[in-house]
């Protein structure tokens, strides 16, 4: 809510009476009495700074009637919606403020409640299974919809989120070229079942070609990020977004092989299976590519699970901390860091592969940085370092556009996605800048530097002396 | 060089079973030479003191002998008790001309295959060579029994793949690992508060717990950076003998510090750096009456800036 904050500090000269005779105008004394409340004032701007994201997402204007971006927008039924969700802002900021230690309490109790309650085993995996039957339950009695936006929009994006989560949760690198990796799954995919124009040496069924796919993704991980990891911080991030540019404009720029911003001529094949007489062909139907996602990701959760509580997590974990120390305590950092890069990376070709093949159509415009970028904001919304967090991250704010849109009273539009996500974003970084369900050691970072001690940021070299 | 009564170059390079070999290590930062020409040597299971003004360049000397820092000349070698001989600074023979090409790579006789040698700090530590830090360095948000595993796990060789699919040998070093951190977090008197935060543990039981973190990659030699420092008497006293006990295993130690009731105690020899040179060294008794160690710390004491800033 930047642009709450500056609506706020205008306030009090835009709304000041005139410094005239200000007994003739009782009016104005008592605008000025309740805008000496700090209250109204602060709700004054959660209002204005939520219709001003009314009037930004709104009906644009046209050059015939240029204020009709502006009266769409306020004198519409949506105008109060977004009112409602200022008052709603303001109540949270008000209770915060009032009962701030306590409500950090209560939210850190409530969080914590599963870790309390659930102590044995038996009772964890109970609840694991529990969730797992909820979702392969729950999608049959969706409709077609969001059966569908379950598979394209979430499924694929959760598996995304799960792998940058490596990267960015679990070694502390801030990769804004991810999106290239997928690009390379999703090509390779094509590539390896035939679908391009140059053909492969033999004709694979996409079960074969994934781990071809993982391959060709982790390889450029490898080579992108042995030399650049070498170097401290931000230059990865710079160098990893040149490398998602790179990518996008070879696969335009190759008409020859990859069909460019038109796509390939022929369609990816769908996964197949022909094993002991069974033959079983993944179609159009949503419901079979959900499960063979769910399938995929649950592997996926177990595997990382099981890395980051492990001689390699921990690693990870002292290098974000203190490289330094790291290092002299016989921790190879280059090693760890490039090993993360490139799970994360075979973990967006993996993901790429299985998208490319379920829509059985790829072209060179989808691979947009924007894309890198969402899914960052996935996992920084869903909690660095968390493999629930990525999830769960991943799963709502991916249902959540799809929300504003089967709900014609917000006057969604795909082009102002980012303006909510960023909105959104900011409210989270003041609120609960370790997101929705954080890691307990990134919680614990973030906890420290708020009081001064380390940094919850890899990104920035460690202080002290080396 | 030195206006040492004693001969310093004899008393710095000791004979018999070394541990490790320091000759003619020149350090420097731009203009400013931090290390100049330093040379000696430690007797394996040795306790060696290095002592000096602040600012005389003890930690640059550590960040050297760990590959922190790329001395400009000089050699450091390092014997390990299997019998291998490692230079950690210095020149080796190398078939690889690209070595040749690397930064600082060209040294005498590189076309006769002779190439520098900077061994980086992780592969330091896997030689032998563990380290603390003159300010702390634990990892704040794991716990006192984590951060001692991390050392522990310098040793072991899971890699991803067993991580992932915790094979048997992966649960068997979890197992034995888990053991030995919690041994190490005995010995140095931590074992109770295993589980708290490194950054909640009072200062004190800080620096003992970043010496069970050295002490869990199985080092032969440890380097402490003024471990007692802002300790109180009874701490000191604990640091001492949890000092005594590290060498009682068999580890050797070299050990920076500034409170010369600790090094007396502790050294059986002591080195004297001042502004970067060894200006003296011999047992304590002899380093005492040096009257080049007297004038360097009554000098540095008498100047009152010097001794102002001191109290840093
Ligand atoms: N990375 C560096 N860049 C530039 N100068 C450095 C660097 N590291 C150390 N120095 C300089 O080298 C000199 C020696 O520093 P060093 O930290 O080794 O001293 P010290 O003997 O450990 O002192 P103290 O007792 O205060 O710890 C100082 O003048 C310091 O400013
Ligand atoms: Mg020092």
């Amino acid at each position: 809510m930047t642009l709450s904050g500056a609506a706020a500090s205008t306030l009090p000269g835009a709304q000041a009476p005139p410094q005239g005779p200000v007994t003739g105008q009782p009016r104005l004394s008592w605008l000025r009495r309740l805008m000496g409340s700090e209250d109204a004032r602060r709700l004054l701007s959660c209002v204005l700074g939520l219709l001003v994201l009314a009037v930004m997402t709104g009906p644009e204007g046209s050059a015939s009637a240029p204020l009709s971006g502006f009266t769409g927008s306020l004198f519409h039924l949506r105008a109060l919606v977004f009112i409602g969700l200022g008052f709603v802002l303001w109540a949270v900021i008000t209770l915060r403020r009032r009962f701030g230690e306590r409500a950090r309490q209560a939210s850190d109790w409530v969080s914590s409640a599963p870790r309390r309650l659930v102590t044995n085993r038996q009772a964890r995996y109970g609840i694991y299974l529990a969730l797992l039957a909820f979702a392969v339950v729950y999608p049959m009695v969706l409709s077609q919809f969001w059966q569908n936006v379950l598979v394209d929009q979430i499924g694929i994006y959760v598996l995304l989120a799960l792998g940058l989560n490596v990267v960015v949760g679990y070694a502390g690198l801030l990769d804004l070229g991810y999106i290239a990796f997928y690009a390379l799954g999703a090509y390779s995919a094509a590539y390896w079942t035939g679908a391009l124009a140059v053909h492969p040496p033999i004709t694979l069924n996409p079960f074969w070609a994934i781990p071809l796919a993982i391959l060709a993704a982790m390889l450029a991980g490898v080579v992108l990020g042995a030399p650049t990891l070498r170097l401290r911080g931000d230059y990865l991030a710079i160098v990893t977004l040149g490398f998602g540019e790179i990518i996008q404009i070879v696969a335009t720029n190759l008409q020859g092989v990859t069909g460019g911003a038109s796509g390939p001529a022929s369609v990816i094949p769908h996964f197949s299976v022909h094993v002991l007489g069974v033959h079983y062909r993944w179609g159009l139907a949503d419901l079979p590519y959900y499960y063979l996602l769910l399938g995929f990701v649950v592997i996926v959760l177990v595997v990382f699970h099981s890395l980051e509580n492990s001689r390699v997590g921990r690693a990870w974990t002292a290098i974000r901390e203190d490289e330094i120390a790291a290092e002299s305590a016989g921790i190879n950092v280059l090693k760890y860091k490039v090993l993360a890069f490139s799970i994360g990376a075979s973990t967006s070709g993996f993901a790429g592969m299985l998208w490319a093949s379920q829509v059985g159509y790829i072209d060179s415009t989808l691979f947009t940085v924007q894309l890198s970028i969402l899914v960052l904001v996935l996992v920084i919304f869903g909690g660095m370092g968390s493999l629930p967090g990525a999830v769960v991250g991943a799963a709502v704010l991916q249902w959540f556009p799809w929300f504003l849109r089967v709900h014609p009273l917000f006057g969604f539009q795909q082009q102002d996605l980012f303006i909510y996500l960023g909105a959104l974003l900011i409210v989270m970084m003041i609120f609960r800048p370790e997101g929705l369900l954080p890691s307990r050691r990134r919680k614990r970072e973030i906890g420290l530097a708020e009081h001064g001690i380390g940094t919850a940021d890899a990104m920035s070299e460690p202080g002290g002396e080396p | 060089m030195s206006t040492a009564t004693i001969d310093v170059p004899h008393a710095a390079r000791v004979e018999g079973d070394l541990i490790t070999a320091i000759e003619n290590l020149t350090l420097s930062f731009g203009g400013l030479t931090v290390l100049y020409d330093v040379s000696l040597n430690q007797r394996r299971g040795e306790i060696l003191a290095v002592i000096g003004p602040n600012g005389a360049g003890k930690t640059s000397f550590f960040n050297c002998l760990t590959g922190v820092y790329k001395p400009q000349e000089g050699s450091i070698v390092f014997h390990s008790r299997s019998g291998r001989t490692s230079p950690i600074v210095g020149s080796k023979k190398h078939p690889l001309l690209v070595r040749a090409l690397e930064p600082g790579g060209i040294v005498p006789g590189w076309w006769m295959g002779w190439r520098a040698v900077n061994t980086k700090p992780h592969r330091v530590n896997h030689l032998g060579i563990a380290r603390t830090f003159q300010t702390t360095r634990l990892f704040n948000a794991l716990t006192a029994f984590e951060n001692v595993k991390v050392g522990v796990e310098a040793r072991q060789h899971t890699g991803p793949i067993g991580a992932m699919l915790r094979l048997p040998r992966t649960r068997r070093e979890e197992r034995e690992g888990d053991a030995r951190a919690i041994e190490l977090l005995d010995f140095v008197g931590l074992r109770e508060r295993g589980n708290e935060l490194a950054s909640s543990l009072p200062f004190g039981d800080r620096r003992r717990l970043e010496i069970a973190r050295a002490l869990g990659t199985q080092p032969e030699l440890l380097l402490l950076d003024e471990p007692a420092a802002g300790t109180n008497p009874a701490e000191k006293l604990d640091l001492a003998q949890l000092i005594q006990r590290v060498s009682g295993t068999g580890v050797s130690v070299l050990l920076i510090e500034h409170d010369m009731g600790l090094v007396m105690s502790l050294a059986e020899r002591i080195i004297v750096l001042n502004f970067g040179r060894v200006i003296a060294a011999g047992t304590p008794a002899q380093v005492q009456r040096d009257p080049a160690v007297v004038e360097a710390y009554l000098g540095a004491s008498h100047k009152p800036v010097a001794g102002g800033e001191e109290g840093q």
